[in-house]
């Protein structure tokens, strides 16, 4: 069963129709916001649990479980929502549509979550490239503050509720929330140490919450539809509705919102036109975004897209960023391209993570040409088990995960690389000597 | 302290830098997004300010030293502040580009969907060495950038602000051929497609409310 167009939320994701707010107020947006709002803070935040909702951002964290560790009580410090729109996980382009084609989604969920979180300001941080995109959500914020549903007694509700936008520029480690609040405060994006938490200590050291832009806007029709409609898509605790991104080698790549737990081969052949080639021409997949390891085909027959099923087979949903590659992709050099992603974005601030990143991407330029010795593909291995976990942030995990899908996976096809070099150059030369 | 922080041996930096009667609208928005006192949530922003009088005073986007020192002076920041922001992000050219700068995104959805093709049409037609470089007639300056965003309309080449979606070696020489004419040619999918819908029109989201 395919989800119907009914049951989208986000109904001009294309751009068919005009961003505008008489066009979005059309599409039921911004309807009855002043009776959600009037429902209360509680209200919204039950909801939302009782929803299934989990962070769209890569963690799959309960959003409302995670609005509920702001202070309960209004202290001397103002509460701040924060929104991640730095969208720059490697097969991730999902954002880029809600700000350009659907921002009004993602305003009214801003006044919806900042009620729910006591905040009467809010930051969208932009990925820096993102400027046209930036260009129309501000444009949508000026027509919400026109029509009254920002600014003082937003929506006529009885709260003040500011919403600002900031551009990054241009490094992925602002994605991590605390590298954001950094990067937001005018600072070098290099992530804190936790705790405190945001929720506790965040920006301008005030509670704060920073949720991805996907999982804001999907709260106000998830208020209007009511939490059971969206918890009745997906398996128990994978509820909802997704936007996935279907790319690499598909007949035709595309963004799509489908419901959750909907089988991979389903997905790819439903919506982006089948593997090129066929499905028997698959290789393997990045099921979400570049720091989720791969799977064979062998996994992809029959596994189902979401946080559960993905994480049984070591890997994740991530984002939903579909990476698909066929049996003409050479699989080292493609993990290899990410080793230098994670290389060159690594703010250098733990150790593990500055050197880590430098000595597996060395060391995967040497795998792709198979200049190696059999051994050093257990030495590889391990030093990424020694640098997962041993740093402040995410990124050198998100950075070793992939190297580890390939050598969980293929390792015999990276023995055959070094036996090809060895066949063709018979050269000896030292072990892991990077 | 200039002169380290600039190699400026390669290119002269400007004596002095002051903003221009849009600069300083533009930053008089800016500022009052952050709460008092918080004036330094402003660089990045700023620097982007400085970025944008260069490209309309001299035709190439970049950051110079008096700019940033510029900065420092309007948010009350210590210069190193502005220095060590600037050069942390990638999006800040702190030497002088062309008249367009190319950017090639590498990262692996963009390279599986023929993103070297695209760069190898780069150096071709924009006549460029390689990464970074700028070509004799300083019109091109061409960078390999990280993923972005884009993936589904893979590969993307970024011509400043704007993207160009699902290109390939023969539309990426026609594009550089326009920029060289001084055409501008519509940012989006060279293909035709609707944004990020399925290639021959969208499959879903044909029963909607609405216009």
């Amino acid at each position: 069963m395919a989800l119907s167009d009914k049951d989208r939320i986000f109904t001009n994701l294309y751009g068919l129709q005009d961003w505008r707010l008489p066009a979005a107020r059309k599409r039921g947006q911004w309807d009855g916001t002043k009776a959600l709002i009037e429902k209360g803070r509680d209200w919204i935040i039950e909801e939302v649990k009782n929803s299934g909702l989990r962070g769209r951002g890569g963690a799959g964290f309960p959003t409302g479980l995670k609005w509920s560790f702001m202070p309960k009580q209004p202290g001397d410090r103002p509460h701040y929502l924060v929104v991640n729109a730095d969208e720059s996980e490697p097969g991730t382009c999902k954002d880029r549509d809600i700000l350009r084609h659907d921002p009004h989604t993602l305003i009214e969920g801003c006044l919806v979550a900042g009620v729910a979180m006591g905040a009467h300001a809010g930051y969208i941080y932009v990925r820096g490239e993102y400027y046209n995109e930036h260009l129309v959500l501000q444009a949508a914020i000026d027509e919400a503050y026109a029509a009254g549903l920002l600014g003082p007694n937003a929506c006529g509700a009885g709260w003040d509720f500011d919403l600002y936008v900031h551009r990054g520029a241009g490094a992925y480690i602002c994605g991590e929330e605390t590298a954001l609040i950094e990067s937001l405060e005018g600072k070098k994006g290099m992530p804190r140490l936790k705790p405190p938490f945001p929720a506790a200590v965040g920006l301008y050291g005030c509670p704060s919450t920073v949720n991805n832009v996907e999982t804001i806007a999907v709260v106000p029709t998830i208020l209007r539809r009511g939490a059971p409609w969206f918890a009745g898509f997906g398996r128990p605790k994978n509820s909802g509705t997704k936007i996935f991104c279907i790319q690499g080698h598909v007949n035709k790549p595309c963004n799509v919102e489908e419901e959750m737990s909907i089988p991979l081969r389903e997905l790819i052949e439903r919506h982006a036109g089948g593997v090129r080639g066929g499905w028997d021409n698959l290789l393997a997949v990045i099921p979400g975004g570049s720091s989720t390891p791969m799977i064979p085909k062998a996994v992809c027959d029959d596994v189902l897209m979401d946080f559960d099923a993905l994480r049984e087979h070591k890997t994740g949903l991530g984002t939903a960023g579909v990476i698909v590659m066929d049996k003409s992709t050479d699989l080292i050099k493609a993990i290899a391209r990410l080793s230098t992603f994670y290389k060159h974005e690594s703010c250098g601030q733990c150790t593990p993570c500055r050197e880590g990143m430098g000595w597996v991407k060395r060391m995967m330029d040497r795998m792709v040409e198979g200049r190696a010795e059999v051994a050093e593909i257990d030495v590889l291995e391990q030093v990424t088990r020694q640098i997962e976990g041993h740093t402040i942030c995410a990124l050198a995990d998100g950075g070793v995960w992939p190297v580890q899908g390939l050598i969980r996976h293929f390792r015999p096809m990276m023995e055959e690389r070094i036996a090809a070099y060895k066949a063709g150059k018979a050269a000896p030369m030292a072990l892991a000597a990077e | 302290m200039d002169a380290e922080l600039s190699t400026a041996t390669e290119f002269p930096q400007p004596e002095s830098f002051s903003f221009d009667e849009e600069s300083l609208k533009a930053i008089e928005t800016i500022v009052k997004r952050y709460p008092p006192g918080k004036q330094a949530s402003a660089v990045i922003p700023l620097l982007y300010v400085v970025q944008r009088q260069m490209k309309r005073s001299t035709g190439s986007a970049w950051v110079p030293n008096k700019g940033m020192d510029a900065v420092a002076e309007r948010l009350g920041m210590a210069p190193i502040r502005v220095y060590e922001v600037a050069t942390f992000y990638f999006m800040f050219n702190m030497k002088p580009i062309g008249k367009h700068h190319l950017q090639v995104c590498a990262t692996t959805p963009c390279w599986l969907r023929g993103s070297d093709e695209v760069s190898r049409a780069c150096r071709d037609a924009g006549k460029l060495g390689g990464w970074g470089q700028t070509s004799e007639d300083k019109m091109f300056t061409l960078s390999e950038v990280e993923c972005l965003g884009g993936c589904v309309n893979a590969p993307i080449l970024q011509v400043d602000d704007d993207y160009y979606e699902d290109m390939d070696y023969e539309s990426t020489v026609r594009l550089i051929e326009a920029l060289r004419r001084g055409e501008r040619p519509a940012p989006g999918s060279v293909i035709g497609r609707q944004t990020s819908a399925p290639e021959g029109g969208p499959q879903t989201l044909l029963d909607v409310p609405g216009e």
